[in-house]
């Protein structure tokens, strides 16, 4: 290169040489003369936002998330903080699938679509269903998505879409913004001992139904019994019957399909990514019926011009950039980095870590739940039901405070009642298990 | 591998894209390469009765250094930026510095969200500055950064304009304008927030048309949602007076985020009458595209619509004193509520937090320069005619007499990415071209000479391509019309 750097971005390769000669090409003097801005709209300003080096923005960084206290979290209710295996780090961060965009061209994109693929069979193998797409935002948006398809696919005037009252705040939101546009709307059922209450479901349940949503495990940790009761209760009103869940649990709980679910949504980065203050990967799998109302990307096997297989985004007429305000989604970007990471982590795992993930989160709940009921004052499980990865228990003292002193101990829970907390194992390092039970019950006294 | 193709013949050009065959068939499946089955339930060890447990569960089980081949295969059949230029319009395909992965990856990024906020001040203190920096680049008054991608930005978008103008009772406005050229997701969630929409005929220098603007808008327009420069690359330049017009009947005017890098630091939507607007952080910010995501749609608004922004928001507390200032979540008083079950794509937003950061006032207002310089000279240097003009960051040719499909099939043999093609349909035969600032002058002509080459081709040899990358052209009709979604219909089809 000859001449000096001429430019003001680190990532903008000029030297001055090079920049005239460009501007002579283009026949013009200065670079300003190109912006074709009326004066009137012109920002003559700075942003006041100071350029550091590499290594000054690091620093910056650091320090700031430094803030960040260092717990142990006992966190979960929808994000879950598994360790995930330094493969998946060095593996995904390759900068082919980093810095690659949607498969537009698939001849040139076919390592992504296979992972996206395998990612989709994944999913299809979890849930029994037969369509999986390749990526939703988060469960939350992939919930308002199963009600909007649940929309689009009715056989029945109606427009109720029922949820537990105990579904996450964020949850419940988001739904209620993505049928905020439709003649849809969204009511509870009653809970019993954290899972769906038969008689209450059975009352709600009415030809104005058009869609009953569960989860398993629920978001107090409980396992449901009577998925299929349910999935007849859905289908008696002709309701598609939406599940939510995650890999984990489908690795060892009822498959989906066998109890007469439509449509399972939840997060599936619970494999693949590490807590991430709450980013996630909406899964979302369906009925083959369903096909042609799916949102968002499906990659498909097909073949090329040598009769070899190959993958390659299929069904697009579904989206957006085809069907415009038709489409069954107006999702463009999606999360396919993070499904990756999920389709790695699973592979990495296998069945077999698939399942003993899934049941050590049955057994070491079951375990630490135990050993919180032994400290006077505290009771735990709080609900007479199995549990994956966490409960909820009950203290004596104001659940607050407790959680507060827990934390200045270097321990973070969930308040999730007056004096009710809860408590996740998932990803929590069994050698910080003895150290939070002694802290419990030295803050429960 | 044909070598009397003509991306063969010429040394400058020649490319060939990693391709693995064994058995006649591409790459296996993880699937193919190993099935193996666990029985669950049925057994003492169980912690679970059968009755609340699967069967079984079949899934491939290979080692770790079996996947790690597996993986680095597959991400050798994919072309990234760091592969080659990959100017496809309108997705601003800019370098991903790599630091930012390593911020991102800081074990202190790495947090719950349902911690307390007195635990996670470092998280609230980077959104907050986010916030304020975006807010400064948009010329906005408040932030939000929860929406996971550009649309998700527009879908909040739409949904405080509907939540704004309940708030005034005129909840009777039903129609969204969008012109004819706008990117599909604009229709899509218009339509989504239950609007009818209102599509807009450009006028013949491809701007708005002012005529037609005046007919669509009523007093039912609940919004009007434009790209600036639009798609063709072009300034509106009659924005003042648009803005004039939409809230003259009192509407909104949404600014569409994609094309934002060819403004930064010379305009600012907010200075342009724009009442809401998005950021696409993966295009202007440089946060990687991942193979179509995770992005982030942080969006901006001005103050009056700062109330119906989604929930929650960073501020700093009411009681923050001392060297070091404390952050607090907070849900505005009319907020829409949540679009996504928390705070957005956290990781994506320390990405660009630090991109902001390292660039500063100067490399951001030298990415604009130097990304309309760019576009500038790529288009100087072919031969396809670009019909529109003058274009900023990215420009439309038309492949002419050629398939702007094949076109781009053709490119791929060159060792380069296409650009988006057939879109906007106001081009016939569209390459929509967008080479970043990121290129050097060497690059964009070795761009510019594929983009000749292939002009110069015949339709045939345009059909036979590509010859050089992992696979050969797809038959994406056929695929259609036989889904195969998974590897277990495959097997169905045996
Ligand atoms: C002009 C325009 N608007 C909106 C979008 C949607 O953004 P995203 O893909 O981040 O949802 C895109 C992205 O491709 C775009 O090019």
């Amino acid at each position: 290169m000859n001449g000096s750097h001429a430019t003001g971005s680190p990532y903008a390769p000029y030297t001055d040489d090079e920049r005239t000669a460009m501007l002579e090409s283009v026949g013009v003097d200065d670079v300003e003369e190109l912006f074709d801005i009326p004066d009137d709209v012109r920002f003559e300003d700075a942003f006041g936002i100071d350029a550091r080096s590499e290594r000054e923005t690091r620093r910056l960084v650091r320090s700031v998330l430094g803030r960040n206290d260092e717990l142990t979290e006992l966190l979960g209710r929808g994000h879950y903080g598994y360790y995930v295996p330094s493969l998946i780090d060095h593996l995904a961060d390759r900068s082919e699938f980093l810095t690659s965009y949607t498969q537009y061209q698939p001849e040139v994109s076919q390592g992504f679509l296979q992972a996206l693929f395998e990612y989709q069979s994944l999913l299809v193998e979890l849930t029994g269903l037969e369509v999986a797409n390749c990526s939703m935002y988060d469960a939350a948006t992939a919930l308002g998505e199963a009600a909007t398809l649940a929309e689009r696919v009715r056989s029945t005037s109606g427009h109720r879409v029922l949820v537990p009252d105990l579904l996450l705040e964020g949850r419940r939101s988001t739904l209620e913004n993505y049928v905020a546009g439709t003649d849809l709307e969204v009511a509870t059922y009653p809970t019993d001992d954290a899972n769906a209450d038969l008689d209450a479901l059975a009352d709600a349940v009415d030809e104005d139904v058009v869609m009953v949503y569960a989860e398993n495990p629920t978001v107090r940790g409980t396992i449901e019994e009577r998925l299929a009761e349910i999935g007849d209760l859905a289908g008696e009103a002709d309701a598609l019957f939406v599940l939510g869940s995650d890999p984990v649990a489908l690795s060892v709980l009822q498959r989906p399909a066998d109890v007469g679910v439509d449509v399972v949504v939840g997060d599936a980065s619970v494999l693949g990514l590490p807590t991430s203050y709450g980013m996630g990967l909406g899964l979302f799998a369906c009925r083959e019926d369903y096909l042609r109302q799916v949102p968002g990307r499906l990659v498909g096997a097909g073949e090329d011009a040598t009769d070899r297989r190959a993958y390659t985004l299929t069904l697009q007429t579904r989206e957006q950039h085809i069907r415009r305000e038709r489409a069954t989604s107006n999702i463009c970007t999606n999360q396919a980095w993070v499904a990756l990471r999920t389709a790695m982590h699973a592979a990495y795992l296998g069945p077999d870590g698939m399942v003993d993930l899934a049941k050590r989160g049955v057994t070491r709940a079951d375990d630490l739940a135990d050993r919180l009921d032994e400290i006077v004052g505290v009771t735990a499980p709080v609900h007479d039901r199995h549990h994956l990865r966490e409960f909820v228990a009950r203290v004596d003292q104001p659940a607050r405070a407790v959680a507060d002193d827990l934390e200045k101990r270097g321990f973070a829970v969930h308040v999730v009642g007056e004096h009710e907390i809860q408590v996740c194992v998932a990803g929590v390092p069994d050698e910080r298990i003895d150290p939070f039970v002694d802290a419990f019950t030295e803050v429960a006294r | 591998m044909s070598d009397d193709s003509g991306a063969g013949r010429d040394d400058r050009a020649r490319y060939d894209q990693a391709r693995y065959v064994e058995d006649g068939q591409y790459e296996p499946l993880l699937s193919e390469k190993d099935r193996t089955t666990v029985e669950i339930g049925g057994d003492d060890d169980s912690p679970l009765p059968d009755d609340l447990t699967r069967d079984s569960l079949e899934l491939p089980a290979l080692s770790e250094p079996e996947l790690a081949r597996h993986y680095t295969r597959l991400s050798q059949m994919i072309y990234g930026i760091d592969s080659g230029p990959y100017p496809l319009g309108s997705c601003t395909m800019k370098y991903n510095p790599k630091f930012t992965e390593d911020v991102a990856a800081l074990p202190k990024a790495a947090v719950h969200p349902d911690r307390s906020e007195t635990s996670v001040q470092g998280s609230l203190e980077l959104m907050y500055r986010l916030q304020d920096y975006l807010g400064r680049i948009g010329g906005m008054d408040a932030v939000t950064l929860q929406p996971p991608a550009g649309a998700a930005g527009e879908f909040v978008g739409i949904r405080v304009a509907t939540a704004y103008h309940e708030h005034n009772g005129e909840g009777h406005r039903d129609e969204v304008i969008v012109p004819e050229s706008a990117h599909g997701t604009n229709f899509a969630t218009a339509a989504l927030g239950g609007y009818d929409v209102v599509s807009l005929p450009s006028d013949d220098e491809g701007r708005v048309d002012l005529e037609a603007l005046e007919a669509a808008l009523s007093e039912n327009t609940a919004a009007l949602m434009l790209t600036n420069p639009n798609t063709l690359g072009l300034f509106e330049r009659d924005i003042t007076e648009i803005a004039e017009m939409v809230h003259d009947v009192g509407g909104l005017l949404y600014y569409d985020g994609a094309n934002l890098n060819a403004l930064l630091g010379r305009a600012r939507p907010g200075d342009m009458g724009f009442d809401v607007m998005h950021y696409n952080v993966h295009k202007t910010f440089a946060t990687p595209h991942g193979g179509g995501g995770p992005g982030a749609g942080p969006v901006g608004v001005v103050d009056e619509l700062a109330p119906f922004l989604p929930a929650p928001r960073v501020r700093e507390a009411d009681d923050s004193s001392g060297s070091e200032p404390t952050y607090e979540l907070f849900d505005p008083d009319h907020t829409i509520g949540k679009v996504h079950g928390y705070q957005g794509n956290w990781l994506v937003l320390v990405k660009t937090f630090a991109y902001i950061a390292r660039l500063g006032d100067e490399g951001l207002l030298d990415a604009s320069a130097t990304a309309v310089l760019n576009a500038n000279y790529l288009a100087s240097q072919i031969e396809y005619d670009v019909p529109y003009e003058p274009f900023h960051h990215e420009f439309v040719a038309s492949a002419g007499d050629q398939d702007a499909a094949d076109v781009a099939k053709r490119m791929l043999d060159y060792g380069v990415h296409p650009p988006t093609t057939k879109w906007p349909e106001i081009v016939p035969e569209a390459l929509m071209t967008e080479p970043t600032e990121v290129e050097s002058k060497d690059t964009l002509d070795r761009l510019a000479a594929a983009f000749n080459a292939v002009a110069a081709e015949d339709d045939e040899t345009l059909e036979a391509a590509p010859e050089r990358t992992a696979a050969r052209r797809i038959d994406q009709t056929d695929a259609a019309r036989s889904p195969r979604l998974s590897w277990h219909a495959l097997e169905n089809d045996e």
